[in-house]
């Protein structure tokens, strides 16, 4: 299982370009791939992550390790996704700035953006599907939707903090849904 | 030893505080490492944040790291990583405790009922947040578009996308650059504001 687990997020950390949210649907893939957790639950686990100061996509990695194999899956979890980045920090530190004016590595970025907004937006659909909000059209669904709509409208145009907009949205549940 | 101590130090008091994404940390890791603590210079700071970005992983820690090298080499990064990384391990693990502790619970339940639509929400502003940046022109609309269609419609493993996108970034700057066609590729600012919150 701990072996499973550094590779899994080895090859994570290896890939996580504009970080964040971008790497969540790569997670997703391989835990639910593995048979580790539905997408369902993998939702609340991004849930914490995101509420949780540090970057989202560690957090996750914590959290699922944790989840599969306690203190030492957690750990591991942890070192997997960094390690990667450490070392190829410490190649890139070693000849500083060559890299960010060549050529090749700014097509190499031209491409990926537009690839990092994808998986984010694809991302968001998986998620949608697995709350439920497009499955049928019921009271429930509506209110779920509606959470949705007032939280993007605060993002956006009220600029109101992550944590806050997922703490509302928490209370919101624990009012309605129980 | 005394200074890989206070290098781990540094990070460590910053790291619980890298809520709001990476970029939040810049104000306050110049504070320290240059005004306080005279270890860089202000524009060297700059600079290896803008390098971290595109690095893959967490900005933050990206950053941590890089800081690190530059003032005590390979055991300065590694100590400022551990340092940045530590805080946030233990409170990921506090609340996974009290994930497996709680979960079940009806009201937890309900709670959670209520935030999967507002993550939902959080992933589609963080998609918002990079669309300038990301989208430039019709080129690299194309690209999104059919990375989209990818993963969406032909299941493939996010991973191989992120290579394929790298991979036809050369090819289109490189058949843009026989045709004579000019391409933006490169925006300082573009990149920050991309980077800016894009680990929340």
């Amino acid at each position: 299982m701990l072996w499973l687990l550094f590779k899994t997020f080895f090859l994570t950390g290896l890939v996580s370009f504009g970080g964040g949210y971008a790497i969540i649907p790569v997670i997703e893939t391989e835990v639910v791939w593995q048979g580790w957790m539905t997408t369902q639950k993998f939702t609340d686990i991004v849930a914490i992550a995101g509420m949780s100061p540090g970057p989202i996509a560690t957090n996750t990695a914590v959290f699922t390790g944790y989840q599969m194999a306690g203190w030492a899956g957690a750990a591991i979890s942890a070192l997997a996704m960094v390690l990667p980045s450490l070392i190829l920090v410490l190649i890139v530190a070693s000849f500083f700035n060559r890299l960010n004016h060549n050529r090749v590595m700014k097509s190499i970025f031209y491409g990926l953006r537009p690839v990092v907004i994808a998986l984010i937006l694809f991302a968001s659909v998986k998620f949608a599907l697995s709350t439920g909000m497009a499955a049928e059209v019921n009271l429930h669904v509506a209110s779920l939707t509606g959470i949705f709509i007032v939280s993007l409208y605060s993002l956006v145009k009220r600029g109101t903090h992550p944590a806050y907009v997922i703490a509302m949205a928490g209370l919101v549940g624990m009012a309605f849904y129980s | 030893m005394k200074l890989l101590f206070q290098i781990f130090l540094t990070f460590f008091k910053l790291s619980p505080i890298t809520f709001g994404g990476g970029y939040a940390m810049i104000p306050v890791i110049q504070r320290e490492v240059v005004e306080e603590k005279r270890w860089l210079e202000e524009e060297e700071v700059t600079d290896l944040f803008a390098l971290a970005g595109s690095i893959p992983g967490a900005i933050a820690i990206n950053a941590a790291t890089f800081i690190g090298y530059r003032i005590a080499g390979i055991t300065g990064a590694i100590a400022a990583t551990i340092g940045v990384m530590i805080p946030t391990f233990f409170i990921v693990v506090a609340l996974s405790i009290f994930y497996v502790f709680f979960s079940g619970h009806p009201k937890v339940e309900a709670a959670f009922e209520g935030i999967r639509p507002a993550v939902v929400a959080l992933i589609v502003f963080a998609a918002f947040k990079m669309r300038k940046s990301a989208v430039v022109d019709k080129t690299t609309f194309a690209v999104a578009a059919a990375a989209f269609m990818l993963l969406l419609f032909f299941r493939f493993h996010p991973v191989f996308v992120i290579a394929l996108g790298a991979v036809s970034g050369i090819l289109l700057i490189g058949i843009k650059d026989r045709l004579g066609i000019e391409t933006a590729v490169d925006d300082h600012e573009q990149q920050i504001e991309y980077f800016m919150g894009a680990d929340i």
